[in-house]
């Protein structure tokens, strides 16, 4: 059996429903934000699988950039789960909705 | 041997992905969330991604998971059941799972060039040399605004978790 590009997208596609299933499913802040992790981690395979199929490096730098930005935007993410947490004593997402149309 | 490795972090790094969105208590779920990572550096490697592998290792299952970690520990919550499934959660199953399943039929139907193996072999892909290269010259401009970013991040962050007086 030759691994190729097809099945590291495959993979990349199962991990990436994984993701939508738990931030559709979970009420748990934290475990929504984590779940948004693995979604992102699955594109980064994808593209790191396709920067190997062309032989571009392109790919990875592309990961680089998307790591970059998944830093800050868990910083800022876990920010407003603390502040959200102050102020609510909750991280249920049911609980807050004061949005919600 | 490829194909062996493949499959071992393929089960693996599913398995645990399952186990991120299924644990109870959040901590369980964040070191799940973990092994995905590592699991997926693997494969990184695999894909001769030496440096993207190592970041994702330093960063991602390092920096970013003790944030979290960090954030968990801080909160001190209290397990709240979830309760009864909701009609949005069970759509949202099936929402994921009819996903899954047409993404993986089209690329299983779809034959990209090439289907046997990879396209090209580039001798030195990975390699910090190439994407250091790669970075600092092609890329030098969007590389300063993630800088800006991370700043605005930090600063951002900074500021939504002081305590008003």
């Amino acid at each position: 059996m030759i691994i190729s590009l097809n099945h590291y997208l495959v993979l990349a596609a199962l991990l990436f429903s994984i993701g939508v299933a738990g931030v559709l499913t979970r009420r748990n802040a934290i475990i929504i934000f984590a779940s948004i992790e693995l979604m992102m981690n699955a594109v980064n395979l994808a593209f790191v699988a396709f920067a190997r199929h062309w032989g571009d490096v392109g790919g990875q730098i592309f990961v680089f950039f998307i790591i970059a930005v998944a830093a800050a935007e868990v910083a800022v993410g876990l920010a407003i789960i603390v502040v959200l947490f102050r102020h609510r004593e909750t991280v249920n997402i049911d609980k807050v909705n004061l949005l919600k149309w | 041997m490829e194909a062996f490795f493949f499959l071992l972090l393929a089960v693996v790094s599913i398995f645990s992905g399952l186990m991120v969105i299924l644990q109870k208590s959040p901590v369980a779920s964040v070191l799940f969330l973990v092994l995905t990572l590592v699991c997926v550096a693997a494969l990184f490697v695999m894909l001769s991604a030496p440096f993207i592998a190592a970041i994702q290792v330093i960063i991602y299952a390092g920096a970013i998971m003790v944030l979290f970690l960090f954030v968990l520990m801080l909160l001190n919550l209290q397990r709240f059941t979830e309760g009864a499934w909701s009609r949005f959660q069970i759509t949202g199953v099936v929402v994921a799972a009819v996903l899954a399943v047409v993404t993986a039929l089209l690329l299983r139907a779809v034959p990209l060039p090439a289907d046997s193996g990879f396209l090209r072999e580039t001798p030195g892909l990975g390699s910090v040399e190439a994407v250091g290269l790669s970075l600092f010259t092609e890329y030098l401009l969007p590389f300063e605004i993630a800088s800006f970013l991370l700043l605005a991040g930090i600063i951002g962050a900074v500021i939504l978790s002081r305590r008003r007086p």
